[in-house]
């Protein structure tokens, strides 16, 4: 590998302070459309880097980034050290059944006590919303949080995936000015208490596609009225409309909490059957978060056979937007050369 | 120097502006034994033991809360009743009724004689309410008579409400073979599930677990109707909502003896407080709309709130630094009531007092002692009020254990000069004197 090969910070288009997302990043919002666009084009070099043989750099040689998941999450937790690890950062990890979290240990004493073995950031997931936030207070100047997902709030890399990946899908790359308008993307599913779709509307809105969140009442947050969206409870007649259909994982406790009569129910107005699936052009992208709960948000066949399935492509991606955030928070300014 | 030695002397307060519900006029007040002996013009100081001087200063009762939480017995580590007597003295307040949520609740006579006892050193008059259930389970009347015989005039479930609608009808009647007050925490717990927030806006966007403004009003509008059933002495505390204010004041209207009373919080702070993600602004019944400010603020002046009380909730950090849907709710009140209140509420002096002092005494139970006057023969129980100094709030120089005030920071106008209970100088100069 050569040292031409390595994104610099010249090549990233940092701002002239060498700082482009901040210190941390945290949610959609706090980006900003300016600083969304650059981890977007940033994360195509990345994508290309993921496709070599040796998928590796050493941008973040000795930094050592921790990720202290709160609660279980295998596919965000793996992405992240995968994407630390091209990076050759050093990871340390966390997670709430290994540790002392179930003996009384508060977030900012685990936080704290990791911080003094010496770590550069924190990728947080906590079952609560707003952990992310209240850690900045507790970590050291240098530190950099970055939201894994809090609670129902925020899942930022994962709405930077989402984006990057319709963006890829439309023109290959993200480019420098990446847009998505005239996207009409339609959010189905549990809306309400999903970090997802929250993170998702705020990216896809900030890019320019319309947003329409397809649930029934019951599954949509409160005062939705004031976000930026349109709402249907008529999955079938959005469907010739939409030119994304996103689907959201829809948990089996709600119809516990009344929320849904019944599973059957709700795959009869909100599944992707197959029957819905005869009535998507075949120019349409079809998303999902992970995981997939097979046969309730999605029939069996449809992601393997429908030409606008992107599931695994999300995946893929996911690595490549990480790099890209972690690259841009610990790497900036350093001389990878 | 111990409250009975110094309640022996004289005191004279020179200077000042007395305001009470016959009117304002200069004047200085003297007091002796634990009584104002003398209010009038160019009384003499070289006849008193200590003078304090008002200068610019209101001279008024002392003030009443008619919502605290004083945590002892139980949770001493985020309060106790010397702590949180002693930042009511500097608050302003000369009587504070302590909300039976302890550990163990209030809720027989033997824990109001501890707690009165305890309350027997603390430097102003501390009351017990009495828990409306036992163990505020919700399930069983607690014994009301045993206590009501012992003193205590309000009873309270606080920190959730009585859900069970013949339970609180029970109450309800019981209680007016007693003479005394149900207070009531509004909230259906079926219907808040335990929500942390408001649901609306911000809420939605936070993706913070709410409740809505219907888990406050449905509990008002039963009771209003148990109310009018069994013709009981209702008190709704910490009103939020400006349905649940137009219920009160329909109802009041009607001529059922409701009363009801607002937080400092809950004319001061919205909903938008939790974009920090601080659980310092988590506090139940939850911060709400500008528009509810608006009502609450509309009611305190046409008196349909009938007194500003604090729910003054201290909280150990450990309880409070937490992730925000964990954390306990409730923020710390006596200490900044006053000059909230002055700073934010465009209303006469008059007004204020008449919130903070002569209505809630009457409700507390205490009016036949405490009813503004000040006069020959009253109880100096006295609040000095500089109504023009500014100051900053900090959590870290307030005589209360725990720290969770949410106006850490913010600059305020108005504060108690001097604090006179039962004759005693508690608070001079905005020291606390023991």
């Amino acid at each position: 590998m050569t040292a031409t090969e390595i994104p610099t910070a010249d090549d990233v288009a940092v701002n002239d302070n060498g700082v482009a997302v901040g210190r941390h990043l945290l949610s959609v919002a706090e980006i900003g459309g300016d600083a969304i666009r650059e981890i977007l084009h940033l994360t195509d070099r990345f994508v290309e880097i993921g496709k070599r043989n040796i998928p590796k750099v050493p941008a973040l040689r000795g930094k050592t980034v921790c990720t202290l998941f709160f609660e279980d999450s295998t596919r965000t937790r793996m992405s992240f050290e995968t994407a630390a690890k091209r990076l050759s950062a050093d990871i340390t990890s966390f997670s709430v059944s290994s540790s002392s979290v179930n003996k009384g240990e508060s977030v900012r004493d685990t936080i704290e006590t990791v911080q003094a073995m010496g770590v550069d950031a924190f990728v947080v997931r906590h079952r609560s919303a707003g952990v992310p936030w209240q850690v900045t207070d507790w970590v050291e100047p240098h530190v950099s949080v970055i939201n894994a997902g809090d609670g129902w709030h925020a899942h930022p890399t994962q709405g930077l995936l989402d984006a990057y990946t319709l963006l890829q899908a439309r023109a290959g790359e993200a480019g420098p000015d990446a847009s998505l308008d005239g996207l009409h993307i339609g959010l189905v599913g549990d809306i309400k208490h999903s970090r997802v779709a929250r993170s998702d509307v705020e990216i896809f809105t900030a890019l320019g596609a319309k947003v329409t969140l397809i649930a029934p009442p019951t599954l949509l947050p409160p005062a939705v009225e004031t976000w930026n969206v349109e709402v249907s409870h008529d999955f079938d007649s959005m469907l010739p409309q939409l030119d994304v259909v996103a689907l959201l994982r829809i948990q089996k406790e709600r119809m516990v909490e009344a929320l849904i009569p019944s599973i059957k129910e709700y795959v009869d107005g909100y599944g992707l059957t197959p029957e819905r699936v005869s009535l998507i052009r075949p120019d349409v992208f079809i998303t999902h978060p992970g995981p997939m709960n097979r046969g309730i948000e999605v029939a069996v066949d449809v992601l393997e056979h429908h030409p606008g399935a992107l599931v695994t492509r999300q995946v893929t991606n996911g690595v490549a937007v990480r790099m890209a955030v972690l690259f841009l928070l610990l790497g900036s300014g350093v001389d990878v050369t | 120097m111990s409250s009975s030695e110094q309640s022996q002397g004289t005191v004279l307060i020179r200077g000042g502006e007395v305001v009470d519900p016959t009117g304002r006029r200069r004047a200085d007040v003297g007091i002796r034994n634990g009584q104002v002996v003398a209010v009038g013009e160019g009384l003499e100081a070289d006849r008193h033991d200590r003078v304090i001087d008002a200068e610019g200063c209101i001279v008024s009762t002392g003030f009443v809360d008619l919502h605290s939480h004083l945590r002892e017995p139980g949770q001493e580590e985020a309060e106790t009743i010397e702590s949180g007597s002693r930042g009511a003295a500097l608050g302003g307040y000369t009587t504070v009724l302590a909300m039976p949520n302890t550990i163990p609740a209030i809720d027989s006579a033997s824990i109001v004689r501890d707690v009165m006892q305890l309350a027997e050193t603390a430097l102003c008059d501390v009351l017990p309410t009495g828990a409306i259930t036992k163990g505020r389970a919700g399930e069983q009347l607690a014994p009301m008579a045993e206590m009501a015989a012992l003193g205590v005039t309000m009873f309270t479930d606080d920190g959730a409400g009585v859900a069970d609608n013949t339970l609180m009808r029970r109450a309800m009647e019981y209680a007016t073979g007693l003479d005394v007050t149900l207070a009531q925490h509004c909230e259906d717990p079926a219907l808040s599930q335990g929500g942390s927030m408001h649901e609306g806006e911000w809420s939605s966007r936070l993706g913070i677990p709410a409740q809505p403004a219907e888990a406050e009003e449905l509990m008002v509008m039963r009771d209003v109707a148990l109310a009018k059933l069994t013709g009981a002495k209702a008190h709704f505390q910490h009103l939020s909502t400006r349905r649940s204010i137009e219920m009160v004041r329909d109802a009041k209207a009607f001529g059922l003896p409701i009363t009801c009373e607002a937080t400092t919080h809950h004319f001061t702070l919205t909903h938008a407080e939790c974009a920090s993600f601080n659980p310092v602004f988590k506090v139940n019944p939850p911060l709400r709309t500008d528009d509810d400010v608006l009502a609450v603020r509309e009611a305190l002046a046409d008196g349909t709130i009938d007194a500003i009380a604090t729910d003054h909730a201290p909280h150990a950090p450990e309880n409070k630094e937490l992730p925000f849907d964990q954390a306990s709710p409730g923020m710390l009140g006596l200490e900044t009531a006053l000059a909230l209140a002055l700073t934010e509420l465009d209303l006469p002096i008059e007004r204020v007092l008449a919130l903070m002092s002569w209505r809630p005494a009457r409700l507390g139970g205490i009016g036949h002692e405490v009813d503004g006057r000040i006069d020959e023969g009253t109880r100096a129980d006295l609040a000095v009020i500089d109504p023009s100094v500014q100051w900053t709030v900090s959590g870290a120089a307030m005589a209360s254990r725990s720290r969770n005030t949410p106006y850490e920071g913010r600059l305020l106008t108005g504060r108690v000069r001097h604090t006179i209970h039962r004759g005693e100088i508690v608070v001079m100069n905005g020291e606390a004197q023991r």
